[in-house]
């Protein structure tokens, strides 16, 4: 019986649209705070746009946690411009801002798109502008818009533009398995396969462009790095050396990669200029466990996983060597970090009696700050403005994405059946 | 002592060979007359595999062999195919976070640092794997350093360098779906795998 409805669950999980399969976004949690936004409906004159843009953009405010966008039926009125709006009213419903629009079709292949965000109290535009985008552009924008109202309103930047990676897998029926490396939106929208295979995909990193994806393929029966332009595809083998190649990190001139590798017979941390091909070791420990390095952005130093004092831990290194300085003390294990764009707080699996958690430790006051709570969380990577940290669960069973605020008050769950989803890297914002 | 014990149960399954060929066996006489196992002088039953010399009084004193006779397990052929044969225990496993090698492991290994030691020219591939918990990158790591842990005793014991190759999947290769202890305890492991076989 059992297995009966496991063939057929894997019937249906086949059938269904590969490429199309969105991971689905719940907020689960801490939008008590948020602040109320007046959002209008973008207008639409005398045709139906291919994306309902307002709506995009107040999903994206809404996932944020930041924000609570009133419900529509509570909008006075529908105004898509400022000659439309009578301020007066717009003050009784308790919402600092209020975004208008309109979107109107310039060849029927080209839209134009135009957007004002309000100080209703002050009956001020803060931020307007209008462009001119591809049908295939009206998402993105969308998402563009969401960061400029976040800033905006918040004064930090806005990532609703940035895109994720992440590894997901396939069970087949045979018992094998397909690793698919997939890049979807910020929202986990219009996810795309960059690479498959019937071998492990693992530690997908972004290059600072976000242009170029470095990870860890099996493909070749071993771990092995490679590097993978986004747009053209083409991707280059960059580390194939005898024993591990892995944990690829890029500095933030995305010249150079940091890299695990124990061709020395033990895993140890290196740099590879991507130009020259030079390799330069690191570490020097030949008992431990070096690996999982990423770099500070300051470019000078590398924090990474160490077990030289026992059990993993964080330490910090200079990126040109010398001796490394141990940064994590509270608990037994603290593997995966991940430092925040401004340098002052690190992520981290935290492991507490053989269960693990996602922390945050404060680089100044070593403080650490417990995020979540099922015990099965792993790769925790930082939204690049430091607001978020994306992480891989497992719930049922399955290896499914989620999202904390660094505060520890917004959960997202990023739920997909059928399939793991694993290894999340959010990308830097794209210049 | 534990080498005296290996001979020793060559030798039986030489003696053993030896004896079905000679109709010794009800049932597997044909399919040992096609085997691997080369018994050069039948009467003296001196001349063990891969040449090991021992004297043939010990072959003799064998309540073993009877047993294992009449269970009918083994049917000739290479040693890594015996069933009985301390070398067909390929995975050994650990415990959480460690990369030693545990007691009841100990007397696997010997054997297989035995076989390697006489043949000299096989090659072992050594896989070594965690359990699903931590960080993935750690866990290939820790995998790798099983491995080394398990070629470092092979080599201690008489197998060289040249007859090993490592590998690590971390815990991207569970041997058992499962989020609990026994699942894990299963996962922690490294698979010996003789090379071409």
């Amino acid at each position: 019986m059992t297995k009966r409805w496991l063939a057929s669950f894997w019937l249906l999980a086949l059938l269904l649209p590969w490429q199309a399969q969105a991971l689905i976004i719940e907020i689960t949690g801490g939008t008590e705070a948020a602040l109320p936004i007046a959002i209008v409906p973008f207008g639409a004159e005398g045709f139906s746009a291919p994306e309902d843009i307002s709506a995009v953009i107040q999903n994206d405010l809404s996932r944020s946690g930041r924000f609570a966008p009133l419900p529509e039926s509570d909008l006075i009125s529908s105004p898509h411009e400022k000659s439309e709006i009578n301020f007066k009213d717009w003050r009784l419903l308790r919402s600092e801002g209020l975004l208008v629009g309109k979107v109107s079709s310039v060849d029927g292949e080209t839209y134009q798109v135009q957007f004002q965000l309000f100080d209703v109290y002050k009956g001020r535009q803060l931020v307007g502008k209008r462009y001119q985008v591809p049908a295939s552009g009206l998402r993105r924008l969308a998402h563009q818009i969401a960061d400029q109202v976040y800033h905006a309103l918040t004064g930090e930047t806005g990532v609703f533009s940035t895109r994720l990676a992440f590894v997901s897998v396939i069970n087949n029926l045979d018992g094998s398995k397909r690793y698919s490396l997939q890049v979807s939106d910020s929202d986990g929208a219009n996810p795309r396969t960059v690479l498959q295979s019937k071998q492990p995909i693992l530690s997908p990193n972004w290059a600072p462009d976000s242009e170029r994806l470095a990870y860890v393929s099996f493909e070749n029966g071993k771990a092995e790095v490679f590097v993978q332009e986004m747009r053209s595809g083409r991707r280059n083998s960059v580390a194939a050396f005898k024993g591990l190649n892995s944990a690829p990190a890029w500095s933030p001139d995305g010249k150079k990669l940091a890299l695990t590798l124990s061709k020395a017979g033990n895993p140890e941390i290196y740099v590879l200029e991507l130009a020259s091909g030079k390799l330069s070791r690191v570490t020097h420990n030949s008992q431990a466990i070096d690996t999982e390095a990423v770099w500070m952005p300051n470019s000078r130093e590398l924090l990474f996983t160490s077990d030289r004092g026992g059990r993993p831990q964080i330490y910090k290194v200079s990126a040109d060597g010398g001796r490394a300085k141990r940064v994590t003390f509270e608990g037994r294990y603290n593997a995966s970090v991940d430092v925040s764009s401004d340098g002052r707080t690190l992520a981290m699996v935290h492991g507490i009696n053989g269960q693990f958690y996602i922390a945050v430790q404060d680089l100044d006051t070593g403080a650490v700050l417990v995020l979540t709570e099922t015990g099965r969380d792993e790769s925790p990577s930082f939204a690049p403005n430091g607001r978020m940290i994306l992480y891989a669960t497992e719930k049922n069973g399955h290896g499914e994405l989620a999202a904390v605020s660094v505060d520890g008050r917004i959960h997202q769950r990023l739920g997909e059946s059928g399939r793991d989803v694993r290894e999340p890297a959010w990308s830097p914002i794209r210049k | 002592m534990k080498l005296l014990k290996l001979t020793a149960l060559l030798l039986t399954l030489t003696w053993l060979s030896a004896c079905a060929t000679l109709g010794g066996s009800k049932d597997s006489g044909d399919d040992v007359a096609n085997s691997d196992v080369v018994v050069e002088d039948r009467d003296a039953n001196t001349s063990g595999i891969d040449g090991n010399n021992a004297s043939g009084s010990d072959i003799n004193d064998g309540a073993e062999t009877q047993v294992i006779l009449g269970e009918d397990e083994y049917q000739g052929g290479d040693v890594l195919d015996d069933p009985n044969s301390p070398l067909s225990n390929r995975v050994v496993y650990f415990e959480y976070d460690s990369s030693t090698v545990r007691e009841e492991d100990v007397s696997i290994l010997e054997a297989h640092a035995a076989y390697l030691g006489e043949n000299p020219n096989v090659t072992i591939r050594l896989i070594g794997h965690t359990d699903e918990r931590g960080s993935r990158e750690y866990n290939l790591a820790l995998g790798e350093r099983r491995a080394l842990a398990i070629r470092q005793t092979l080599m201690l014991q008489g197998a060289s360098v040249k007859q090993f190759q490592v590998t690590s999947f971390g815990e991207e290769r569970t041997d058992v779906e499962g989020h609990d202890e026994s699942a894990w305890q299963q996962n922690r492991r490294v698979e010996l795998n003789y090379v071409g076989r």
